[in-house]
């Protein structure tokens, strides 16, 4: 029975022990409980098994050898014995003890035996006379003592017999017998239960079988656990040379990896980085992690988890490491996702803040222009006021000092005039308000004008020149306000500084600069747009002969509010903005403003644009217009001349056909010398206009002022002489036109303002000629819708002698203005129908343009036969005075930029006409 | 008869001047007297009724306007509003040029109590500068018809 608990003991305890580290029966169980999910089926099963019998590649010749030289293997091998052992020594504890107890059973048994063979010899001799043998005796005696001591079982024999009695010697006999067969039948059931015993004992005995069962329920568990697992292990030798691997993938044959090192085996990103990984661990004897992407040809791009240990072996000396990867493209891809988004979350995130900040700015932008704005009006208005009653002022009698006092006065008011302007200017570019416009125009009217008007304030005796290019075409389009403000800008500032030669404007097409190659390739979408049109660089040179920028003031030159120096800022004034103007301007049409300079010498502004040159229809239209222009008017015509040059007649009046209201108020005048023509090669009909002698010079004079002229438009100089009060007696050669109104001269004596019409057309000649024969007053157009403030102006008009003609809004007037040519034209800005910023672009396009299309497109109907006749194309630049209310949104720098020319603020006064009509009615 | 020339002119100085000076007029009004002449003699007159006609007529068609109670037409209202301003400012009828300003910015940010109230200023105010002119003109007729002549007034 004892023997029997112990053995359920010790199943007890294996079970256990063996559960606590392995599941029984696990494999196959799991196996079909899991695969259950998987739809592959059975053969995809079986498949699974077959591969994973194939998984494990091992060198077995040397992973015993490696199992008994590392720790590792020592230790599992160490592991098993000590569990052998303590079965071994369960089991020796066990059969030990049953030892014990069938000693003691043989013990008893001999005991009784001795017994018996004592009362036999008790019954033959007397026991007290036994010879007390050397050992016998002693064993007599312990018997004798065990007898003593185990009376209890013979106690039980109770002879009822008398002693000594025949009956009584049966009786003990009978019950002796009885006795041994007991103890005979004891002994028999002991010795089956030794052998029993033993039999248990040699199960025992085999822990072999019992090791090998748990390995495989090991392996099994691991199969298990590792056959779905994205898992690649592996251990490699020092020269990480492959002993073992167990592979999830396996597309290898085990040939082809045992004894191999990585590098060998794959090639491809990430393969060496692994190797170099492993190699380091071995040298830094630390286990550690990384995640390493292959990119091979053999599984693609794949990142892996690379967990690698150094393997030691009994002598702590590396001998090779383990390598563990799990595969984790899926989760490194993720993560790449997500930071991706972080980064994209944060980048918004930066944006949004930076966009509300711009937000913010452009709000603080706005705000603070519309309180310049408001500013602006606020100080211009009883500014203008203050000029204007100082220019009022110094038209009475003053003497010489207060005359001196009050010039002052009048000139710090315009300067602060022009600042305002010019600041308005400035912060509108800068708060990105200003839009551009593309408009076609014609760059050789455009320079023309320019030094036109340049030439009309000119007071120093500067030669104006300007030099187009022959590659320049005749139309381009760009934003002809912005363009002729930059000119108009750098110009005056030429003149400002130079004293004395000449300053001149030269256009010349250039290759495209490198700078724009760069910003065209980040703006592929302007030439997407630009299907019929290309792209021209032009490049601009402003040049003058005069005190020149000394070197180390050019980098500030177009800084806000700085001038080459506090000296030039004393003597020549200005605003020290037009150039940061101009240069901002230039920018933002995508082009480039510089400046060389040389001190004494002079400097050449030069700014380079693109431009778009119009489409070829609106360009043969022009040419038959032109073509026309030649058979009838050989006048030199402004869109293929090459050459301009404006001399200053310093007091010469320049009149544009209007009354002649007293010298004392014109301002001077320069005449346009022309000898443009002959420079392009074009060479006027000279029968046309019966002035032989003349043409004939400029033939051979490649058509510069020449004697010849001077001498056959003498008698005309003469008279004209007698107006310019102020003339520097030298008589500039009228061109061809001024010789063929010289028979005109005789008619009346209007000679001077004709003979200066210099590129105008014939028509308009002798209209005007019969204009002036007529009325002898300029025509005046005004264009306003308020009843009231008509009222009162055509009253003012009359008081000044003029009579005037009304247009109610911006479609009246343009069609007043191509029905017939007006010398001035008063604006109001806001009304309703078209208001006059939008008519005035309408007529500006049509001076640059010489066709009403622009108007058309806007909806205005324009009667046809009268565009024939007012095709006859006139160069001249209409003067356009806007009436502004001085609000926000009729600013003066909106006219300007409109291509108003000046601005009179309402409500209109007699003095504000006066010296508007002044300054425009020449 | 001198005599009460004399005094229909100083008092029509008196009267001019208070005009001035309490703000009804300014130098626009000046100019349109100034460019009255022999040729036209009623020049400033019909300048002036023209205005309150006008007046009359911008102010009904901004009060109609204004009187929904929704979907105020601002526009309409603004322009009406830019004619007054420039009319006034025109002949120099100062006070109501200056409701014109503020009202006009109670337009732009399309605030209808302020148009309302601002509408009403301009009402009152054209209606009392009429009357006054009126009675500047009857001093006018008075003293012509008298056989005086209207006095030059520097402001």
């Amino acid at each position: 029975m004892v023997c029997e608990m112990e053995t359920d003991q010790i199943e007890e305890m294996d079970v256990e022990v063996l559960s606590s580290m392995w599941p029984e029966d696990v494999g196959t169980e799991a196996d079909k409980l899991f695969n259950v999910e998987k739809s592959a089926g059975d053969s995809d099963m079986l498949k699974e098994v077959h591969l994973s019998e194939k998984r494990t590649m091992a060198d077995l010749t040397r992973l015993p050898e490696l199992m008994k030289t590392t720790q590792q293997g020592t230790s599992q091998v160490t592991n098993l014995v000590k569990q052998w052992e303590y079965m071994q020594d369960n089991a020796v504890r066990l059969l030990r003890e049953e030892l014990k107890i069938l000693t003691r059973q043989r013990e008893e048994a001999e005991a009784t035996e001795l017994k018996i063979i004592e009362e036999h010899n008790f019954e033959t001799e007397e026991p007290e006379n036994v010879p007390v043998l050397d050992e016998t005796s002693d064993l007599f005696r312990r018997f004798r003592q065990k007898k003593r001591d185990a009376l209890v079982d013979s106690k039980k024999i109770e002879i009822d017999e008398e002693f000594d009695t025949v009956a009584y010697w049966k009786q003990k006999a009978l019950s002796l017998e009885k006795m041994l067969e007991a103890s005979t039948e004891r002994e028999r059931r002991l010795i089956e239960k030794l052998n029993e015993s033993l039999k248990a004992m040699e199960s025992h005995s085999a822990p072999v079988e019992e090791l090998t069962q748990n390995l495989e329920r090991a392996e099994g568990f691991l199969h298990f656990i590792l056959q779905n697992a994205p898992i690649v292990m592996g251990h490699q030798d020092k020269d990480l040379r492959y002993l073992f691997i167990y592979n999830k993938f396996p597309s290898l044959r085990e040939q082809d990896i045992l004894g191999k090192t990585d590098v060998e085996i794959f090639d491809g990103g990430g393969v060496k980085e692994s190797e170099d990984f492993k190699r380091e661990v071995l040298e830094k004897g630390k286990p550690s992690k990384r995640e390493i992407t292959f990119e091979t040809k053999l599984f693609g791009s794949k990142t892996f988890l690379i967990y690698v240990e150094p393997v030691y072996n009994k002598a702590k000396e590396t001998i090779g490491i383990n390598y563990m990867g799990m595969e984790v493209s899926d989760q490194v891809r993720k993560r790449e996702r997500m930071a991706k988004l972080r980064e994209d979350n944060a980048v918004r995130k930066a944006m949004e803040s930076e966009l509300n900040k711009t937000i913010h700015i452009t709000e603080e932008t706005m705000r603070a222009k519309q309180m310049l704005a408001t500013m602006s009006h606020e100080i211009r208005s009883p500014l203008s006021g203050v000029v204007g009653m100082a220019e009022i002022l110094s038209t009475t009698k003053l003497d010489k000092e207060q005359r001196q006092l009050l010039n002052v006065m009048i000139s710090s008011g315009d300067l602060v005039l022009q600042l305002i302007n010019d600041i308005l200017d400035l912060s509108k570019v800068e708060s990105g308000v200003m839009k551009l416009e593309a408009t076609k125009f014609r760059p050789r009217e455009v320079v023309k004008h320019v030094l036109q008007t340049a030439a009309a304030s000119l007071k120093k005796d500067l030669t104006l020149e300007g030099t187009i290019t022959d590659d320049v075409p005749i139309e381009v389009v760009g934003d002809v306000l912005r363009i002729r403000q930059i000119l108009t800008n750098l110009i005056s500032n030429a003149i400002k500084f130079t004293h004395q030669g000449k300053v001149g404007i030269k256009l010349e097409v250039i290759s495209e600069p490198s700078f724009a190659i760069e910003n065209a390739l980040n703006a592929d979408a302007q030439e997407q747009n630009g299907q019929t049109e290309t792209s021209v660089w032009i490049c601009c040179d402003v040049y003058d002969t005069g005190i020149g920028i000394p070197e180390n003031a050019l980098p500030c030159l177009f800084k806000k509010y700085m001038q080459a120096s506090a000296d030039h800022a004393r003597k020549y004034g200005g605003t020290g903005l037009g150039l940061a103007i101009c240069k901002q301007l230039v920018e933002l049409m995508g082009g480039r403003l510089t400046v060389t300079s040389q001190v004494n010498e002079g400097s050449t502004f030069t700014f380079i644009l693109p431009y778009k040159v119009a489409t070829s229809d609106d360009h043969s239209d022009d040419q038959d217009e032109f073509s026309d222009m030649v058979d009838h008017h050989p006048e030199p015509d402004d869109t293929t001349e090459g050459y301009f040059q404006f001399k200053p007649l310093l007091g010469s009046i320049y009149s544009n056909g209007g009354p002649v209201i007293g010298n004392n108020f014109l301002p001077h005048k320069v005449m346009l010398t022309s000898p443009l023509k002959l420079i392009n090669g074009f060479v006027a009909d000279p029968t046309s206009n019966g002035i032989g002698q003349c043409e004939t010079g400029q033939v051979e004079n490649g058509g510069y002022i020449d004697e010849t002229r001077l001498k056959t438009s003498s008698g005309h100089c003469i008279e004209s002489d007698h107006q310019y009060e102020n003339g520097n007696g030298r008589c500039l050669s009228k061109e061809s036109e001024s010789c063929s109104s010289s028979q005109a001269s005789s008619e009346g004596g209007t000679l001077e303002m004709e003979s200066e019409l210099t590129v105008s057309s014939h028509r308009e000649e002798e209209k005007a000629e019969t204009d002036l024969k007529e009325t002898s007053k300029p025509k005046i157009l005004l264009v306003e819708d308020n009843k009231i403030n008509i009222m009162v102006a055509k009253s003012m008009m009359k008081q000044l002698g003029y009579t005037i003609d009304i247009a109610n809004n911006g479609v009246e007037a343009i069609n007043a203005v191509q029905g017939s040519s007006y010398d001035l034209v008063l604006m109001d800005v806001c009304m309703p129908v078209m208001d006059g910023l939008k008519a005035t672009r309408l007529i500006r396009s049509y001076e640059e343009t010489g066709n009403w299309d622009a108007a058309i497109e806007a909806g205005i109907d324009i009667k046809t036969l009268e565009v024939e006749q007012g095709c006859v194309h006139s160069t001249k630049r209409l003067p356009i005075i806007a009436m502004t209310a001085n609000t926000l949104a009729e600013s003066s720098e909106e006219c300007y930029a409109n291509g108003m020319d000046s601005f009179i603020s309402k409500p209109v006064t007699l003095q504000k006409l006066k010296e508007c009509l002044q300054q425009y009615l020449h | 008869m001198n005599t009460a020339v004399a005094r229909l002119q100083r008092q029509f100085q008196d009267y001019i001047v208070s005009l001035y000076q309490q703000g009804f007029l300014d130098n626009q009004f000046t100019e349109l007297r100034n460019l009255q002449d022999e040729g036209t003699p009623d020049f400033v007159s019909e300048v002036v009724s023209l205005f309150f006609d006008d007046c009359a007529k911008l102010i009904k068609n901004m009060s109609r306007s204004l009187e929904q109670p929704e979907n105020v037409d601002f526009k309409q209202v603004d322009s009406g509003v830019h004619q007054l301003k420039g009319s006034s400012s025109s002949v120099g009828a100062r006070r109501v040029k200056n409701v014109c300003i503020s009202f006009k910015e109670c337009c732009d940010v399309q605030n209808r109590e302020g148009c309302l109230r601002c509408l009403q200023q301009v009402d009152y105010e054209y209606k009392v500068l009429k009357t006054k002119l009126q009675d500047l003109f009857k001093l006018e007729q008075r003293i012509l018809q008298a056989g005086g002549t209207i006095p030059q007034v520097d402001i």
